[in-house]
């Protein structure tokens, strides 16, 4: 089992940075949409899979795997936080703040809608 | 190479996460507390190495990157972090949803922050040094 988390983990990681990289570079600006996206689709995500282990439809191992390895990977926290501090020492603290609330609110939206789903 | 550092950082980032989450009981409340303290350690952490690399600890960017965004990516979550804070707010425990969410949320930046600090102040040294 630790070993099929941990894959996911690694799953989830180099689709964070694949996808993250592929995001931003269509994006000219310096708003972390690659992070953004990422965060919030994770969200829905786990969202749905909790919904699903949570009445009991959902196999352990594969909440474990795709739940706590890959979404839990796959989204992150640090560079939510390391982004946020490089807008607001980049002079642009009016981004930051829109890229803080839009990520805690959606994301909790997301995560809410997530959960309704089942 | 880029690919085979983040992999062994996620791998090591998300079994550490698994660990501390289950080591560190919830509070009373349902409070999650261990995820909470990995969100909060992981800000710190990369504030610092982001910031003191390459200028002070001259580590190879592959291993910046197998650290950075493999195992402090890994290692922190924001979709449980989302997930926790609505479930929360779906039992109808929105104090502590609350408090979760700005812990997490003033928290993390405030030790992002301080990690940067941290990591500007030994770069300066580092290069004040002989």
């Amino acid at each position: 089992m630790i070993w099929l988390i941990g894959l996911s983990g690694v799953a989830g990681t180099l689709t964070r940075f694949y996808a993250g990289k592929w995001i931003n570079s269509r994006m000219s600006s310096s708003f972390p949409w690659g992070t953004w996206a990422i965060n919030l689709s994770g969200s829905l995500l786990l969202g749905i899979l909790f919904g699903l282990h949570d009445a009991g439809r959902l196999a352990e191992g594969v909440w474990l795997a795709v739940g706590t390895g890959f979404c839990g990977a796959y989204t992150t926290f640090s560079t939510f936080g390391y982004e946020t501090v490089q807008l607001v020492t980049g002079g642009q603290p009016g981004r930051a703040a829109l890229y803080v609330v839009t990520s805690v609110v959606l994301g909790l939206a997301a995560a809410g809608l997530g959960l309704a789903c089942f | 190479m880029n690919v085979i550092a983040l992999a062994i950082g996620g791998f090591a980032g998300t079994l550490f996460r698994y660990w501390l989450s289950e080591v560190i009981p919830p509070l009373g409340s349902g409070f999650p507390l261990g995820i909470l303290i990995i969100n909060l350690l992981g800000c710190f952490a990369l504030g610092l190495l982001f910031t003191a690399t390459p200028g002070r600890w001259r580590i190879p960017p592959q291993v910046r990157l197998g650290l950075g965004t493999g195992v402090m990516g890994a290692f922190t979550t924001f979709s449980t972090f989302s997930v926790q804070s609505a479930a929360l707010l779906r039992s109808g425990h929105a104090a502590t949803a609350g408090l979760y969410i700005a812990l997490s949320v003033g928290g993390g930046l405030a030790l992002a922050f301080a990690g940067v600090r941290l990591g500007r102040g030994l770069r300066t040294q580092g290069e004040g040094a002989p």
